[in-house]
């Protein structure tokens, strides 16, 4: 019988069984940013304690960043004083730190690829829960919170319980004006928000084996919404293109071995799986949420279900998503008029979003009511798309071009909504208050489906926008 | 209630067998943490404080007449809160269980819990037990009618004691043992073995460079 990749990393990287029964598992790469470190450095200084492998922790700023206005001291000085005390860490621990102005700073789950630092077969935790999105290439990556950064900077080591795997077949041609995105969302409908909890996502089919490494992060990023820790695709030909001749990755001879090695960690063809999953890509539609968790969406030509449509534990919850939301049961969801466009975050910030995006606002002007804004996932991704001269496609439609950060996903900096605020937005979570309006609205959606809406002032399906532009 | 980091700081943290005190219900699945500590009270770089803000939008916008759980008077004092499925989803927030923790909660008793959530909660000695759906809801149920109603949460015997009801509990044997052997603050245990992790480390052809 064969090894999954989870169980061939997992064995690969563990030190000993604990007492406990849990495994304590070496983790390759630590990634560190303002959020959920300071608390964790503060005690390893309060116990004498040093960072036991500083040469596998790298540390960059993205939750916090004013995205507009990058002068120092910021505004804010609650932001301010986090961002001095990741410096003075980083500092005193010795942690290499892409900080602000550095042409690497970006979003944690943006640059560890970027910079080839993010590698097949390697254990990857940062205190985030959207780390799943390192599985891309193959590596087995995790959220964690901040006393386990603790555990981590003190020991390069977590103390976990093995994972179950289930493998998620995706099949079929993604149709014109379907997305990654899509795919992501439609195995968090079919599945639920809690459905991979105590799982592993392995995704794999024809649909994963063709899509470049930009869409699989943005598949396995969403994992965590469908509540597994971990997502992971085995790597491959597109996978050590991607990594070849990127910072951290090997050279030469070097790169050959490592290839190797990385063809070996892939799940064996006869692998026993936990659980396996059928997903059909070649009927799939735009998908877009309606409600306040990731798993409340429809097709966007779909009518939006009522209370009805779910059993009677669920109707209280979907009820409340409903009239926070403003919308009733029955209704169509094209049509919503939208208020802020964001172009943005760890699922949706790469160059092949923007490229995609620009597309479809080239010569158009974004709706005089819509707030658009696009915000890339690192200063080298936004250095790319200046290069290819997206950020001016963007701008004379209309868009602000922004520098790198978490922006608009999360409100914890200048980037907010406004009371009911409604955004259609290219990030991964429509949680109640997420975009930092305790009484905004969120829309989840692929990047072609903001730049559209963005557009028309309202939701819209982009395959009709794609198609009226093929027949123009 | 100042948040208490102490227990965290010594390198044994206290054994965690039993827990005891009145219910707190907070109905509803999926409750994610951007929820439970809305993001912009993560704007610090201590834990301090965040009993405060705990659920703060939603307290806010609870209706008049119907008070939020965590502002319902009869809940006052409260160290086990009773919740239903996917509690703690979202965000790896650990401000979540800590913002919990100052609030005065002790234990947390659900139909289902997100993994991070509960490696965080278990990470601070904060035990996450698992029961059925119908248990969940006769807790809440309890709690209500009769709010200064004690619970006994048993550890060892994964038992729910209130008044005359027994109810069973779950939990992953990994973190029981955890919690029961006072080895929940994992660091010194993860630290005593460098020897090994430099091992296991040098087996890893990343490490060595290929």
């Amino acid at each position: 019988m064969g090894k999954t990749l989870l169980q061939k990393v997992w064995d690969a990287h563990t030190v000993r069984v604990l007492p406990t029964g849990q495994t304590q598992l070496f983790i390759g790469l630590h990634l560190v940013h303002e959020v959920t470190s300071p608390q964790a450095f503060a005690e390893l200084r309060a116990r004498g304690w040093k960072v036991r492998f500083p040469e596998r922790t790298f540390a960059t700023v993205d939750h916090i960043v004013p995205t507009r206005d990058l002068e120092r001291p910021f505004a804010d000085q609650m932001a301010e004083a986090m961002l001095s005390a990741l410096e003075a860490n980083c500092r005193e621990f010795g942690v290499p730190l892409y900080g602000l102005g550095d042409s690497h700073q970006g979003i944690v789950h943006v640059i560890g690829p970027e910079l080839g630092l993010t590698q097949p077969g390697m254990t990857i935790a940062c205190g985030d829960s959207h780390t799943s999105t390192h599985g891309a290439v193959g590596s087995v990556a995790f959220g964690i919170g901040t006393s386990q950064v603790r555990d981590l900077l003190a020991s390069q080591c977590l103390a976990l319980e093995p994972l179950k795997v289930r493998r998620i077949n995706v099949e079929g041609t993604l149709r014109r004006g379907v997305y990654a995105k899509d795919v992501i969302l439609e195995i968090i409908r079919q599945l639920g928000v809690k459905g991979g909890v105590g799982y592993a996502y392995e995704y794999a089919g024809s649909t994963v084996a063709r899509m470049s490494m930009d869409e699989r992060m943005t598949i396995c990023n969403m994992s965590i919404e469908g509540g597994a820790r971990v997502g992971y695709v085995n790597p491959d030909e597109t996978t050590f293109a991607f990594i070849e001749g990127r910072p951290f990755a090997p050279a030469g001879d070097a790169f050959d071995r490592a290839c190797q090695w990385w063809r070996s960690i892939a799940s064996d063809p006869d692998a026993a799986f936990d659980d396996e999953v059928e997903i059909d890509a070649s009927r799939l539609a735009p998908v877009i949420t309606w409600g306040l968790n990731p798993g409340q969406s429809i097709h966007v030509d779909e009518r939006i279900p009522g209370p009805d449509a779910y059993q009677s534990n669920e109707r209280p919850m979907v009820s409340e998503a409903l009239s926070f939301m403003g919308f009733t049961g029955g209704q169509a969801i094209t049509g919503t008029k939208i208020d802020v466009a964001f172009l943005g975050s760890c699922t949706n910030s790469r160059l092949s979003d923007l490229r995609e995006a620009a597309r479809l606002v080239a010569g158009q002007k974004v709706a005089p009511h819509v707030k658009a804004l696009v915000v890339p996932g690192s200063q080298g991704v936004r250095t790319a798309a200046e290069q290819e001269g997206l950020h001016d496609v963007f701008r004379q439609a209309g868009f602000e071009w922004r520098g790198a950060g978490c922006s608009l996903c999360l409100g914890m900096n200048p980037d907010k909504l406004t009371g009911r605020e409604i955004c259609a937005s290219s990030s991964n979570r429509n949680f109640k208050g997420r975009m930092g309006s305790p009484t905004g609205r969120t829309l989840l959606m692929s990047p072609a489906m903001v730049a559209a809406a963005a557009i028309a002032g309202e939701v819209v399906d982009v395959r009709r926008v794609l198609d009226a532009a093929l027949t123009a | 209630m100042p948040v208490n980091r102490d227990s965290a700081m010594t390198s044994e943290s206290p054994r965690i067998q039993r827990l005891s005190g009145t219910m707190l219900p907070l109905p509803g699945n999926d409750i994610d943490t951007d929820r439970i500590i809305p993001a912009r009270f993560l704007r610090a770089i201590t834990f301090e404080g965040l009993e405060r803000h705990v659920f703060e939008d939603d307290r806010a916008s609870a209706h008049t007449g119907q008070p939020h759980p965590f502002d319902n008077p009869a809940y006052s004092g409260a160290s086990i809160l009773v919740v239903n499925r996917n509690f703690g989803c979202g965000s790896s927030r650990e401000h979540a269980p800590q913002a919990l923790r100052g609030w005065g909660i002790r234990a947390v008793v659900g139909e289902s819990f997100s993994e991070i959530f509960f490696g965080n909660s278990v990470a601070l000695g904060i035990p996450c037990v698992t029961v059925s759906a119908e248990d969940a809801s006769g807790l809440m149920d309890l709690a209500e009618s009769s709010p200064s109603t004690s619970v006994d949460v048993d550890l060892e015997g994964l038992a729910l004691t209130a008044g005359d009801r027994v109810i069973t509990l779950t939990m992953s044997r990994a973190a029981q043992g955890a919690l029961l052997s006072g080895a929940w603050d994992a660091t010194s245990l993860l630290r005593d073995d460098v020897e090994q992790v430099k091992a296991t480390a040098a087996r890893l052809p990343y490490v060595s460079g290929f």
